[in-house]
Protein backbone atom coordinates (compact mmCIF):
# COMPACT_ATOMS: atom_id res chain seq x y z
CA UNK A 1 0.00 0.00 0.00
CA UNK A 2 1.38 3.53 -0.71
CA UNK A 3 0.13 6.95 0.79
CA UNK A 4 0.89 10.17 -0.65
CA UNK A 5 -0.81 13.49 0.97
CA UNK A 6 -1.49 16.64 -0.96
CA UNK A 7 -2.68 19.91 0.04
CA UNK A 8 -5.62 21.86 -1.23
CA UNK A 9 -7.54 24.76 0.70
CA UNK A 10 -5.80 24.21 3.72
CA UNK A 11 -7.22 20.73 3.67
CA UNK A 12 -5.93 17.08 3.03
CA UNK A 13 -6.19 14.71 0.58
CA UNK A 14 -4.40 11.26 1.63
CA UNK A 15 -3.82 9.10 -1.76
CA UNK A 16 -3.94 5.60 -1.00
CA UNK A 17 -3.46 2.55 -3.86
CA UNK A 18 -2.78 -1.15 -3.24
CA UNK A 19 -4.44 -3.35 -0.66
CA UNK A 20 -5.07 -1.96 2.85
CA UNK A 21 -5.16 -5.01 4.92
CA UNK A 22 -3.43 -6.37 8.38
CA UNK A 23 0.08 -5.91 7.15
CA UNK A 24 -0.18 -1.63 5.78
CA UNK A 25 -3.64 -0.50 7.92
CA UNK A 26 -1.61 0.71 10.67
CA UNK A 27 0.05 2.91 8.60
CA UNK A 28 -2.87 4.44 7.29
CA UNK A 29 -4.06 4.86 10.72
CA UNK A 30 -1.11 6.77 11.57
CA UNK A 31 -1.27 8.93 8.53
CA UNK A 32 -4.75 9.41 9.13
CA UNK A 33 -5.07 9.89 12.88
CA UNK A 34 -2.19 12.33 12.99
CA UNK A 35 -3.99 14.57 10.33
CA UNK A 36 -7.00 14.47 12.77
CA UNK A 37 -5.46 14.54 15.74
CA UNK A 38 -1.78 16.04 15.76
CA UNK A 39 -2.46 18.92 12.52
CA UNK A 40 -5.64 19.45 13.37
CA UNK A 41 -6.63 19.11 9.55
CA UNK A 42 -10.56 20.67 9.05
CA UNK A 43 -11.16 18.38 6.56
CA UNK A 44 -9.47 14.92 5.61
CA UNK A 45 -10.16 13.63 2.65
CA UNK A 46 -9.37 9.77 1.62
CA UNK A 47 -8.94 8.92 -1.87
CA UNK A 48 -9.54 5.04 -2.28
CA UNK A 49 -9.75 4.92 -5.69
CA UNK A 50 -6.46 3.07 -6.35
CA UNK A 51 -7.31 1.36 -3.31
CA UNK A 52 -8.06 -2.60 -4.70
CA UNK A 53 -9.21 -4.03 -1.23
CA UNK A 54 -9.84 -2.99 2.33
CA UNK A 55 -10.12 -5.48 5.48
CA UNK A 56 -11.70 -5.19 8.43
CA UNK A 57 -8.35 -3.89 10.13
CA UNK A 58 -8.15 -0.95 7.47
CA UNK A 59 -12.41 -0.36 8.34
CA UNK A 60 -11.75 -0.54 11.55
CA UNK A 61 -8.67 1.80 11.46
CA UNK A 62 -11.42 4.08 9.47
CA UNK A 63 -13.54 4.15 12.29
CA UNK A 64 -10.92 5.42 14.39
CA UNK A 65 -10.56 8.32 12.27
CA UNK A 66 -13.70 8.97 12.15
CA UNK A 67 -14.19 9.23 15.71
CA UNK A 68 -11.42 11.34 16.36
CA UNK A 69 -12.62 13.43 13.44
CA UNK A 70 -15.98 13.92 15.56
CA UNK A 71 -14.18 14.15 18.78
CA UNK A 72 -12.19 17.37 17.13
CA UNK A 73 -15.16 18.85 14.85
CA UNK A 74 -13.37 18.25 11.44
CA UNK A 75 -14.62 16.11 8.67
CA UNK A 76 -13.54 13.00 7.13
CA UNK A 77 -14.48 12.08 3.52
CA UNK A 78 -14.32 9.23 1.73
CA UNK A 79 -14.11 9.03 -2.34
CA UNK A 80 -13.26 6.67 -5.45
CA UNK A 81 -14.70 3.39 -3.62
CA UNK A 82 -14.54 0.48 -5.67
CA UNK A 83 -17.35 -2.06 -5.56
CA UNK A 84 -15.24 -4.19 -3.71
CA UNK A 85 -14.52 -1.85 -0.87
CA UNK A 86 -18.16 -0.51 -1.47
CA UNK A 87 -18.66 -4.28 0.07
CA UNK A 88 -17.11 -4.53 2.06
CA UNK A 89 -18.78 -0.99 4.17
CA UNK A 90 -21.28 -2.59 3.14
CA UNK A 91 -21.63 -5.68 5.18
CA UNK A 92 -20.17 -3.65 7.72
CA UNK A 93 -22.97 -1.52 7.80
CA UNK A 94 -20.76 1.76 7.69
CA UNK A 95 -21.85 3.05 4.22
CA UNK A 96 -24.04 5.47 5.63
CA UNK A 97 -21.94 6.24 8.72
CA UNK A 98 -18.95 7.73 6.43
CA UNK A 99 -19.65 10.74 4.34
CA UNK A 100 -18.67 8.78 0.86
CA UNK A 101 -18.53 10.55 -2.64
CA UNK A 102 -17.75 9.44 -6.32
CA UNK A 103 -15.26 11.36 -7.23
CA UNK A 104 -13.05 14.54 -6.07
CA UNK A 105 -14.66 17.04 -7.26
CA UNK A 106 -17.86 15.92 -5.90
CA UNK A 107 -16.10 15.72 -2.27
CA UNK A 108 -14.55 18.91 -2.75
CA UNK A 109 -17.55 20.48 -3.27
CA UNK A 110 -19.09 18.69 -0.58
CA UNK B 1 9.20 -32.24 -19.78
CA UNK B 2 9.97 -28.62 -19.77
CA UNK B 3 6.74 -26.26 -20.65
CA UNK B 4 4.54 -29.02 -20.47
CA UNK B 5 2.25 -28.98 -16.82
CA UNK B 6 1.91 -31.72 -15.12
CA UNK B 7 -1.55 -32.71 -14.33
CA UNK B 8 -0.65 -34.86 -11.40
CA UNK B 9 0.52 -31.61 -9.82
CA UNK B 10 -1.09 -28.40 -8.80
CA UNK B 11 -0.56 -25.22 -9.96
CA UNK B 12 1.85 -22.88 -8.17
CA UNK B 13 0.37 -20.21 -9.74
CA UNK B 14 -1.10 -17.42 -7.67
CA UNK B 15 -4.06 -17.87 -10.31
CA UNK B 16 -4.52 -21.56 -9.93
CA UNK B 17 -6.63 -23.14 -7.21
CA UNK B 18 -6.80 -22.32 -4.00
CA UNK B 19 -6.76 -25.84 -2.62
CA UNK B 20 -5.35 -28.49 -4.26
CA UNK B 21 -5.70 -32.39 -2.76
CA UNK B 22 -3.90 -34.60 -4.57
CA UNK B 23 -4.05 -38.38 -3.83
CA UNK B 24 -4.95 -37.70 0.06
CA UNK B 25 -4.75 -40.85 2.03
CA UNK B 26 -5.17 -40.66 6.28
CA UNK B 27 -5.07 -43.38 8.67
CA UNK B 28 -5.61 -43.93 12.30
CA UNK B 29 -3.86 -47.06 13.75
CA UNK B 30 -3.29 -48.45 10.75
CA UNK B 31 -7.13 -48.22 9.32
CA UNK B 32 -7.57 -46.24 6.40
CA UNK B 33 -9.80 -43.51 6.60
CA UNK B 34 -9.36 -41.67 3.32
CA UNK B 35 -8.74 -43.59 -0.02
CA UNK B 36 -6.77 -40.80 -2.04
CA UNK B 37 -8.80 -38.23 -2.29
CA UNK B 38 -8.04 -35.83 -5.45
CA UNK B 39 -10.02 -32.72 -6.12
CA UNK B 40 -9.40 -28.72 -6.52
CA UNK B 41 -11.00 -25.67 -4.57
CA UNK B 42 -10.55 -22.27 -7.11
CA UNK B 43 -10.06 -18.97 -5.31
CA UNK B 44 -13.32 -17.21 -3.93
CA UNK B 45 -15.35 -20.64 -4.40
CA UNK B 46 -18.01 -21.71 -1.96
CA UNK B 47 -17.40 -26.45 -1.68
CA UNK B 48 -20.04 -28.25 0.44
CA UNK B 49 -18.64 -31.35 1.90
CA UNK B 50 -21.63 -33.60 2.08
CA UNK B 51 -21.71 -37.14 3.33
CA UNK B 52 -23.32 -39.21 5.85
CA UNK B 53 -21.81 -40.01 9.22
CA UNK B 54 -18.23 -41.68 9.60
CA UNK B 55 -17.95 -40.76 5.50
CA UNK B 56 -15.00 -39.17 5.95
CA UNK B 57 -15.81 -35.74 5.90
CA UNK B 58 -15.03 -34.61 9.25
CA UNK B 59 -11.40 -36.16 8.72
CA UNK B 60 -11.12 -34.63 5.39
CA UNK B 61 -12.19 -31.18 6.62
CA UNK B 62 -9.23 -31.74 9.73
CA UNK B 63 -6.56 -33.12 7.16
CA UNK B 64 -7.62 -29.51 4.51
CA UNK B 65 -6.55 -27.37 8.12
CA UNK B 66 -3.27 -29.50 8.83
CA UNK B 67 -5.21 -30.78 11.74
CA UNK B 68 -4.48 -34.95 10.30
CA UNK B 69 -0.88 -35.42 8.56
CA UNK B 70 -1.48 -37.65 4.85
CA UNK B 71 -0.11 -40.89 5.42
CA UNK B 72 0.33 -40.05 1.81
CA UNK B 73 -0.85 -37.44 -1.13
CA UNK B 74 -0.65 -33.64 -0.85
CA UNK B 75 -2.55 -31.20 0.15
CA UNK B 76 -1.33 -27.86 -1.38
CA UNK B 77 -2.85 -24.40 -0.20
CA UNK B 78 -2.36 -21.35 -2.27
CA UNK B 79 0.22 -22.52 -4.34
CA UNK B 80 2.45 -24.07 -1.16
CA UNK B 81 2.64 -27.93 -0.43
CA UNK B 82 1.18 -27.52 2.96
CA UNK B 83 1.44 -31.27 3.62
CA UNK B 84 5.40 -30.72 3.31
CA UNK B 85 6.37 -27.08 4.77
CA UNK B 86 7.02 -26.46 8.39
CA UNK B 87 7.57 -23.73 10.70
CA UNK B 88 7.64 -20.19 9.48
CA UNK B 89 6.62 -21.00 5.60
CA UNK B 90 3.54 -23.00 7.50
CA UNK B 91 2.10 -20.37 9.61
CA UNK B 92 2.10 -17.99 7.02
CA UNK B 93 -0.07 -20.14 5.14
CA UNK B 94 -2.00 -20.81 8.70
CA UNK B 95 -2.54 -17.28 8.60
CA UNK B 96 -4.82 -17.20 5.38
CA UNK B 97 -7.10 -19.93 7.08
CA UNK B 98 -10.37 -19.69 9.50
CA UNK B 99 -11.78 -22.34 11.40
CA UNK B 100 -14.95 -22.56 12.55
CA UNK B 101 -15.32 -25.73 14.81
CA UNK B 102 -18.44 -27.67 15.21
CA UNK B 103 -18.60 -27.41 18.82
CA UNK B 104 -17.10 -23.87 18.95
CA UNK B 105 -14.32 -24.36 20.92
CA UNK B 106 -14.34 -21.27 22.58
CA UNK B 107 -11.95 -20.75 25.64
CA UNK B 108 -14.50 -20.59 28.67
CA UNK B 109 -12.04 -18.38 30.89
CA UNK B 110 -12.05 -15.60 28.66
CA UNK B 111 -15.28 -13.30 27.19
CA UNK B 112 -16.75 -13.55 23.77
CA UNK B 113 -14.91 -10.51 22.60
CA UNK B 114 -11.50 -12.06 24.20
CA UNK B 115 -12.00 -14.64 22.07
CA UNK B 116 -12.67 -13.33 18.79
CA UNK B 117 -9.69 -10.94 19.68
CA UNK B 118 -6.73 -13.64 20.66
CA UNK B 119 -5.82 -14.68 16.81
CA UNK B 120 -5.46 -10.39 16.38
CA UNK B 121 -3.66 -10.03 19.51
CA UNK B 122 -1.07 -13.04 19.18
CA UNK B 123 -0.46 -12.54 15.26
CA UNK B 124 -0.39 -9.02 14.57
CA UNK B 125 0.63 -5.37 16.02
CA UNK B 126 -2.61 -3.55 15.62
CA UNK B 127 -3.13 -1.65 18.51
CA UNK B 128 -6.07 -2.43 21.16
CA UNK B 129 -8.09 0.20 20.27
CA UNK B 130 -8.24 -1.18 16.39
CA UNK B 131 -8.50 -4.41 18.01
CA UNK B 132 -11.33 -3.75 19.95
CA UNK B 133 -13.45 -1.93 16.77
CA UNK B 134 -12.14 -5.06 14.87
CA UNK B 135 -13.75 -7.51 17.54
CA UNK B 136 -17.24 -5.37 17.43
CA UNK B 137 -17.67 -5.30 13.85
CA UNK B 138 -16.74 -9.37 13.86
CA UNK B 139 -19.44 -9.73 16.73
CA UNK B 140 -21.98 -7.70 14.62
CA UNK B 141 -21.46 -9.64 11.59
CA UNK B 142 -22.61 -12.67 13.08
CA UNK B 143 -25.06 -11.15 14.95
CA UNK B 144 -24.13 -10.81 18.70
CA UNK B 145 -23.53 -6.81 18.91
CA UNK B 146 -22.88 -6.04 22.53
CA UNK B 147 -21.90 -9.98 23.77
CA UNK B 148 -17.95 -8.98 24.04
CA UNK B 149 -18.32 -9.07 27.67
CA UNK B 150 -20.25 -12.17 28.06
CA UNK B 151 -18.71 -15.33 29.00
CA UNK B 152 -18.57 -18.45 26.46
CA UNK B 153 -20.88 -20.70 29.45
CA UNK B 154 -23.57 -17.77 29.45
CA UNK B 155 -24.45 -18.36 25.86
CA UNK B 156 -26.80 -20.60 23.88
CA UNK B 157 -25.51 -23.17 21.61
CA UNK B 158 -26.38 -20.90 18.72
CA UNK B 159 -24.50 -17.94 19.95
CA UNK B 160 -21.29 -19.97 21.07
CA UNK B 161 -21.61 -20.78 17.23
CA UNK B 162 -21.82 -17.72 16.07
CA UNK B 163 -18.82 -16.30 18.29
CA UNK B 164 -16.52 -19.05 17.45
CA UNK B 165 -17.78 -17.65 13.46
CA UNK B 166 -16.59 -14.40 14.72
CA UNK B 167 -13.07 -15.69 16.11
CA UNK B 168 -12.72 -17.46 12.52
CA UNK B 169 -13.51 -14.09 10.67
CA UNK B 170 -10.87 -11.97 13.20
CA UNK B 171 -7.93 -12.32 10.63
CA UNK B 172 -9.93 -11.58 7.45
CA UNK B 173 -8.79 -14.94 6.16
CA UNK B 174 -9.01 -16.13 2.47
CA UNK B 175 -9.74 -19.62 3.56
CA UNK B 176 -12.80 -20.18 5.90
CA UNK B 177 -13.41 -23.67 7.29
CA UNK B 178 -17.24 -24.36 8.54
CA UNK B 179 -17.54 -27.96 9.98
CA UNK B 180 -21.45 -28.54 10.35
CA UNK B 181 -22.26 -24.64 10.87
CA UNK B 182 -25.74 -25.03 11.13
CA UNK B 183 -25.79 -27.90 13.34
CA UNK B 184 -28.01 -27.72 16.04
CA UNK B 185 -29.50 -24.21 15.53
CA UNK B 186 -32.85 -23.03 14.95
CA UNK B 187 -34.19 -22.63 11.38
CA UNK B 188 -34.22 -18.87 11.57
CA UNK B 189 -30.62 -19.02 13.50
CA UNK B 190 -28.85 -21.31 10.87
CA UNK B 191 -30.72 -18.96 7.83
CA UNK B 192 -28.76 -16.49 9.35
CA UNK B 193 -25.31 -18.19 9.00
CA UNK B 194 -26.42 -19.36 5.32
CA UNK B 195 -26.87 -15.46 4.94
CA UNK B 196 -23.25 -14.86 6.81
CA UNK B 197 -21.50 -16.94 4.49
CA UNK B 198 -22.81 -15.83 1.07
CA UNK B 199 -22.07 -11.99 2.17
CA UNK B 200 -18.61 -13.16 3.26
CA UNK B 201 -18.24 -14.38 0.04
CA UNK B 202 -19.27 -11.52 -1.69
CA UNK B 203 -17.78 -8.81 -0.04
CA UNK B 204 -14.19 -10.42 0.75
CA UNK B 205 -13.90 -12.90 -1.97
CA UNK B 206 -12.90 -16.03 1.00
CA UNK B 207 -12.59 -19.72 -0.75
CA UNK B 208 -14.98 -20.99 1.42
CA UNK B 209 -15.26 -24.56 2.46
CA UNK B 210 -18.26 -25.62 4.49
CA UNK B 211 -18.88 -29.81 5.65
CA UNK B 212 -22.52 -30.25 6.22
CA UNK B 213 -25.54 -32.65 5.91
CA UNK B 214 -28.03 -30.13 5.63
CA UNK B 215 -29.28 -30.25 2.50
CA UNK B 216 -31.37 -27.20 1.59
CA UNK B 217 -28.27 -25.21 3.42
CA UNK B 218 -25.82 -27.07 1.07
CA UNK B 219 -28.19 -26.06 -1.78
CA UNK B 220 -27.81 -22.63 -0.97
CA UNK B 221 -24.66 -21.76 -0.58
CA UNK B 222 -22.37 -24.34 -2.55
CA UNK B 223 -20.59 -23.31 -6.20
CA UNK B 224 -19.75 -27.14 -5.88
CA UNK B 225 -20.53 -29.93 -3.50
CA UNK B 226 -18.51 -33.21 -3.11
CA UNK B 227 -20.18 -36.19 -2.15
CA UNK B 228 -17.70 -38.08 0.03
CA UNK B 229 -18.62 -42.17 1.09
CA UNK B 230 -16.55 -44.72 2.91
CA UNK B 231 -13.07 -42.09 1.93
CA UNK B 232 -14.14 -41.83 -1.05
CA UNK B 233 -14.88 -39.05 -3.83
CA UNK B 234 -19.07 -40.07 -4.95
CA UNK B 235 -18.96 -37.24 -6.84
CA UNK B 236 -18.66 -33.51 -7.46
CA UNK B 237 -20.25 -30.69 -9.24
CA UNK B 238 -22.77 -28.02 -9.00
CA UNK B 239 -26.01 -28.27 -7.29
CA UNK B 240 -27.78 -28.42 -10.75
CA UNK B 241 -25.20 -31.38 -11.78
CA UNK B 242 -25.75 -33.23 -7.90
CA UNK B 243 -29.60 -32.79 -8.04
CA UNK B 244 -29.96 -34.69 -11.65
CA UNK B 245 -27.25 -36.70 -11.10
CA UNK B 246 -28.06 -40.62 -11.51
CA UNK B 247 -25.54 -42.50 -9.32
CA UNK B 248 -26.92 -44.41 -7.08
CA UNK B 249 -25.50 -42.72 -3.95
CA UNK B 250 -25.55 -39.35 -4.32
CA UNK B 251 -29.57 -40.16 -5.19
CA UNK B 252 -30.15 -42.02 -2.25
CA UNK B 253 -28.34 -38.57 -0.17
CA UNK B 254 -30.16 -36.22 -2.20
CA UNK B 255 -33.67 -38.17 -1.99
CA UNK B 256 -33.04 -38.89 1.79
CA UNK B 257 -33.04 -42.57 1.33
CA UNK B 258 -32.39 -44.75 4.60
CA UNK B 259 -29.64 -47.47 4.04
CA UNK B 260 -31.69 -50.44 2.50
CA UNK B 261 -32.39 -53.69 5.25
CA UNK B 262 -30.42 -56.46 4.91
CA UNK B 263 -32.29 -57.83 1.65
CA UNK B 264 -32.00 -61.82 2.12
CA UNK B 265 -32.54 -63.48 5.10
CA UNK B 266 -29.52 -65.86 4.28
CA UNK B 267 -27.28 -62.31 3.91
CA UNK B 268 -28.30 -61.53 7.30
CA UNK B 269 -27.30 -65.12 8.72
CA UNK B 270 -23.88 -64.57 7.16
CA UNK B 271 -23.63 -60.98 8.29
CA UNK B 272 -24.22 -62.05 11.80
CA UNK B 273 -21.93 -65.16 11.69
CA UNK B 274 -19.04 -64.39 9.10
CA UNK B 275 -15.57 -64.98 10.56
CA UNK B 276 -13.96 -61.26 11.68
CA UNK B 277 -10.20 -60.85 10.44
CA UNK B 278 -9.05 -60.31 14.19
CA UNK B 279 -9.53 -63.46 16.55
CA UNK B 280 -10.49 -63.15 20.10
CA UNK B 281 -7.19 -63.61 22.11
CA UNK B 282 -7.42 -67.17 23.65
CA UNK B 283 -5.69 -68.26 27.27
CA UNK B 284 -2.70 -70.20 27.42
CA UNK B 285 -2.61 -73.84 26.23
CA UNK B 286 -6.68 -73.52 25.57
CA UNK B 287 -7.42 -74.60 22.35
CA UNK B 288 -10.35 -74.88 20.14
Amino acid sequence: MQIAARAIQGWTILDLSGDIDLAHSPAMRKALLGEIKEKHTPRVFLNLKNVRYIDSSGIASLVEGLKASRDQGSRLILYGLNKTVREVMQLSRLQKIFEIYEDEEQALAS
Amino acid sequence: MPGIADPTRPSTSLDGPMISLRGVRVSYSGREILHGITFDVQRGETLVILGGSGSGKSTLLRTLVGLEKPTSGEVWIAGKNFSAISGAERDDIRKKIGMSFQGGALFGSMTVGENVALPLREHTKLEDSTIDIMVRLKLDQVGLSGYEQYMPSQLSGGMKKRAAVARALAMDPEILFFDEPSAGLDPIIAAGIDQLILDLKQAFRMTIIVVTHELASAFLIADRMVLINKGDVVAMGTAKEMQNSTHPRVRQFMDRVPEPAVAQELDYLQMLTEQQPKQRSQSPGKSR
